[in-house]
């Protein structure tokens, strides 16, 4: 059946469905389990009303354990077994791959990626959201720098692969080497060690743009009256900026910078589409994909090291909101 | 208001260039990429596309037409106008134009400049105009193939939709394109639907254990997808579903799902709590509620969590990798772009160009459209 057609069914049967069983599910409760008359009735309701909440999130729930839950428990009792999964090999996977030197580059510049990529990414964010709050085509400005964040992480790799390219043709890099420094051209995704840092720049193309959106809406949400108060005291813009405005966005900073570095540790796409991994690039997330399909135990390890590092945020997100809700 | 830095001249200024320089940083690469995907193969080698708007020197190579041979003594006469030559003649098509220099070798092709005599050695010269008029004298007959030239032609700036036609029609990117929708439009409209149910509970029915659910979908926003991978694709081999269009509508709906409960339910619980309460009083069935009152009330946030969900499906490549077939017929775009045409495509810019420009036409359609509902997302949704 050709997939178009298979989709819209999908669709039909999907809105459909979800609808059938929140109708039919709470006429079940209402009118059969417990109906709201005879000698229970206010029993009845109150029991109906016990249950209904579960029936409204099943799906959701059932979603989330199936595709969420269960793999964390999945991918880490995979990984304790062989390539082909017939054999219980304990903590064998994870002997080999802290054994292994790629996996030891992998990490290291991964943990370079979330050093710098979330730094980066939330000053030029905020340098960004001040300078353009002043002036009247500001919106046009922040648009602009917002827009990576509608492309690819695919599609930004081939833009900036048009960037790095060796030709000095095409590659604007080496237009200016060539041109201006009359240096030969090179192929800057092969240079040891910067090749990563040039990796980057395309995530921070990409990120600063959410950087901006949020604290430009943290920086106008500062009570005027302390700007005002600073600027009387005959503060200059630069102590306003960094002794005012920034101390009063902290918070914002931090979720930026946690949000962008837990982005950092699963993008997989433009280490993929770039360089493959190769020339010492690879990061955890690509380095997992070398293993998918070939050695599931591998790439499982590799993705409970990935969950391991993720945890204490999640933990300290956790506790923030549970903080907020009392 | 109006800040400090307003008041100070050389301050406004700075920051005037010093924006415009980042917003002109940021342009770069994308127009780099639009410009390149209207330029031909030829146009891309010959300069950068910075140039495209200008006239550029492209080097061509012809042959001396041997239809007009006369015969002057012991020399052969071949004359001619160099934008006649059939290999020449395509990129001209007006048959005009101007000639920067011209030569016999590849190596050095505009060695003598336009109106003099070359002289080629063993008795061959060539003489050349600006206009492409030449005379080859040759001491000896050249048979039906005529000696070589070349040439360094002024080309006027050329754009060019073909880059376009090849990838829509013969590089299988139309097939991928619809592809990436039919994956993109189901994976949008349903997640939104359960969630809105679950956030709607989260938000406004009380019941135990409703605080640690809230902590579980925080909790689960910032997973790693890579862990679902192994386990999941192995479970949808053993239901029979195996690698295909359900596999991932499934996929992408339930890691849709956190996003869209958080963000519903952060917009949810900010509603009016009279508005509920009185419906309550009157009669009102959750289920009534929640249809008549909170599914309208809520349409910023669906909007906002529906154009999440577009881009990143639209985006994506890991889950498409992992939970679509790897044939031809079933590629996405992303798919298709990262494996096809960045490997055995390398070497054709243009082609590249406008493949990449396909795939992202539709997000930033939808971006400069929505943009009010993603910022409004993005601002209350900024854990993920």
């Amino acid at each position: 059946m050709n997939p178009v057609f298979q989709g819209l069914i999908t669709i039909a049967i999907g809105v459909g469905g979800i609808f059938l069983y929140f109708i039919a599910s709470n006429a079940f409760l209402d009118k059969v389990l417990f109906p709201a008359k005879g000698p229970n009735a206010s029993r009845n309701i109150n029991r109906a009303n016990t249950i209904r909440p579960w029936l409204f999130m099943a799906p959701t729930i059932i979603a989330l354990s199936l595709y969420l839950v269960y793999p964390v428990i999945g991918s880490f009792w995979r990984s304790l077994f062989n390539r082909s999964g017939n054999e219980f090999i304990g903590f064998s996977n994870y002997m080999t791959m802290f054994a292994s030197s790629e996996f030891r580059t992998a990490f290291g510049n991964n943990v370079l990626w979330a050093l710098v990529v979330p730094s980066v990414s939330t000053f030029l964010g905020l340098l960004v959201a001040q300078l353009t709050d002043k002036l009247r085509w500001g919106n046009i400005a922040k648009s602009l720098i917002f827009m990576p964040m509608a492309i690819s992480f695919v599609g930004a790799s081939l833009i900036w692969k048009f960037v790095y390219a060796i030709d000095p043709d095409l590659g604007v890099i080496n237009a200016l080497r060539v041109n201006l420094f009359g240096a030969a051209p090179l192929d800057v995704l092969q240079v040891a060690f910067w090749n990563n840092i040039f990796l980057m720049v395309i995530l921070i193309w990409v990120q600063t743009g959410f950087a901006m959106v949020i604290l430009s809406a943290a920086l106008r949400g500062i009570p005027e009256e302390t700007i005002e108060a600073a600027i009387i005291d005959g503060a200059n813009p630069f102590q306003v900026f960094f002794r005012i405005q920034v101390p009063q966005v902290t918070n914002t900073i931090i979720v930026v910078f946690t949000t962008t570095t837990i982005l950092v540790l699963k993008v997989f796409d433009i280490v993929y589409a770039m360089t493959g991994g190769n020339f010492n690039t690879q990061i955890l997330p690509s380095y997992m994909m070398q293993f998918m399909f070939r050695d599931d135990g591998r790439a499982t390890a590799v993705a409970i090291v990935i969950m391991l590092i993720v945890t204490p945020v999640m933990i300290q997100n956790i506790r923030q909101a549970r903080n907020e809700m009392r | 208001m109006d800040n400090i830095a307003g008041r100070k001249p050389a301050l406004i200024i700075v920051t005037h260039i010093t924006v415009a320089f980042i917003v002109l940083l940021w342009l770069i690469p994308t127009v780099g990429l639009f410009v390149s995907s209207f330029r031909d193969r030829d146009a891309i080698s010959a300069s950068g596309w910075w140039l495209a708007p200008f006239s550029t020197e492209q080097t061509f190579r012809g042959r001396g037409d041997t239809g007009t041979i006369t015969q002057d003594g012991d020399l052969f006469i071949l004359t001619g106008n160099a934008f006649n030559d059939p290999e020449i003649a395509p990129s001209f098509p007006n048959r005009e134009g101007t000639i920067a220099g011209f030569g016999n070798s590849g190596r050095s092709p505009g060695e003598y400049p336009p109106g003099e005599l070359a002289d080629l050695g063993d008795g061959e010269s060539l003489i050349m105009d600006r206009n492409g008029d030449y005379v080859f004298t040759l001491p000896e007959d050249p048979g039906d193939r005529g000696p070589r030239f070349y040439v360094n032609a002024v080309t006027p700036p050329a754009f060019t939709l073909d880059n376009y036609r090849t990838v829509l029609t013969a590089g299988g990117m139309g097939q991928a394109f619809v592809n990436t929708l039919t994956v993109t439009v189901p994976t949008t409209i349903i997640p939104i639907l359960m969630a809105a149910f679950a956030a709607y509970a989260l938000a406004w029915m009380d019941f135990r254990g409703r605080a640690f659910l809230i902590a579980a979908v925080i909790g689960l926003l910032v997973v790693p997808l890579q862990l679902a991978l192994v386990p999941m694709l192995q479970l949808h081999f053993n239901l029979g579903i195996g690698q295909s269009f359900l596999g991932i509508w499934l996929a992408h709906s339930a890691f849709g799902q956190p996003l869209a409960v958080y963000l519903l339910r952060n917009y949810m619980i900010g509603l009016p709590r009279d508005i509920i309460e009185s419906a309550r009083v009157d009669g009102g069935t959750d289920f009534q509620i929640f249809m008549k009152i909170i599914l309208p009330l809520s349409f910023p946030a669906l909007a906002a969590f529906a154009i999440f969900q577009f881009l990143w499906t639209w985006n994506d490549l890991l889950i498409a990798k992992v939970f679509l077939p790897s044939s031809e017929e079933a590629k996405v775009m992303t798919v298709k772009i990262a494996d096809d045409l960045l490997g055995s495509r390398g070497g054709d810019w243009g082609i590249l160009a406008a493949a990449a420009f396909v795939s992202i036409s539709v997000p930033l359609l939808v971006f400069f459209t929505l943009q009010r509902y993603l910022v409004r997302g993005l601002l209350a949704g900024s854990v993920k």
